[in-house]
């Protein structure tokens, strides 16, 4: 089992490579639209790049969670994260840090769940089993 | 103009690899501008040759029922300029298939004169990753219209692969 320092630094090649970043504008809480440039279409080149990389499966869905984004009444409500979406964030995503979203839910803030620390311990979690 | 950047499959393995060849004529339109008395292909037209044959390796592999777009180069690398009358082998080889999409490693190489492809080494010009989208199966739908282009059946017909597979199987 590879520490979390190994894992990460292995994310950072991976986004390296799928993003065309230098590696030193990767940092732990770096987000991957807004810091690393990342587009929808890249999300998927990630996936492919870490089953590789890691020896793993990433089933759809399960590391970029797509339905809180489909603008379904009961999680979105004026342009914000209602609790039960929240309460369904939380249960899709238990790898991502919710904890500054949850104090301004707007929906357009989603994309900042998804930095490279998110990625790293999605793949501890992954690696170990859970 | 009809856009079709390779002239023919030479050998197709579903869900495996596809090697296509594109014969590049100074009688071209392209080439009295590309550049007058200095014939070179655009190697964007490599990338469109070489997407082409591993959009349809894609494409086959669902029986074209998704619609396939090219969603990104990852990477690409050349070698060299490719001017006209040389011939163009396209290799591609499926590296990730998946319901989203798929991605494929790409070769170009140039077939010497008067080499045969089953025996002469071909030089090599390039290389390139190519990632696909699914069009109906993720967010990649908010991104592409419609009307793009889309790696479908109707251009295997054109390129009359369907013989070819006939042919093989």
């Amino acid at each position: 089992m590879p520490t979390q320092e190994e894992i990460y630094q292995k994310v950072s090649a991976t986004l390296v490579e799928a993003l065309n970043v230098d590696e030193e504008e990767i940092q732990p809480g770096s987000t991957l639209q807004g810091d690393l440039g990342a587009e929808s279409i890249d999300f998927l080149d990630i996936v492919f790049r870490l089953e590789r990389n890691f020896g793993i499966k990433i089933p759809r869905g399960e590391l970029f969670p797509e339905s809180i984004f489909q603008g379904d009444p009961e999680f979105v409500a004026d342009g914000r994260v209602t609790d039960k979406g929240l309460a369904e964030l939380r249960s899709k995503m238990p790898f991502a840090d919710l904890k500054s979203f949850e104090s301004n839910p707007k929906v357009e803030h989603i994309s900042n769940l998804f930095t490279v620390d998110m990625i790293t311990r999605y793949i501890q979690g992954k690696l170990s089993g859970k | 103009m009809r856009w079709l950047w390779i002239d023919r499959f030479v050998d197709f393995q579903s869900k495996r690899c596809a090697r296509a060849v594109k014969n590049l004529s100074l009688s071209e339109d392209l080439f009295a501008d590309h550049f007058p008395g200095y014939p070179v292909f655009p190697a964007p037209l490599m990338l469109e040759g070489l997407a082409q044959t591993g959009g349809i390796l894609v494409g086959e592999a669902n029986d074209y029922k998704e619609k396939v777009v090219l969603a990104k180069i990852v990477s690409s690398r050349f070698e060299r300029e490719v001017l006209a009358g040389e011939t163009l082998v396209y290799d591609t080889e499926i590296l990730n298939l998946r319901a989203e999409g798929a991605s494929v490693a790409g070769r170009i190489q140039s077939l010497p004169p008067g080499g045969s492809l089953a025996s002469t080494p071909c030089e090599m010009i390039g290389e390139a990753e190519i990632f696909f989208a699914h069009l109906d199966q993720n967010r990649s739908k908010q991104m592409f219209g419609d009307g793009n282009f889309v790696f479908s059946g109707e251009l295997k017909k054109v390129l009359g692969l369907q013989k070819l597979i006939a042919k093989s199987a």
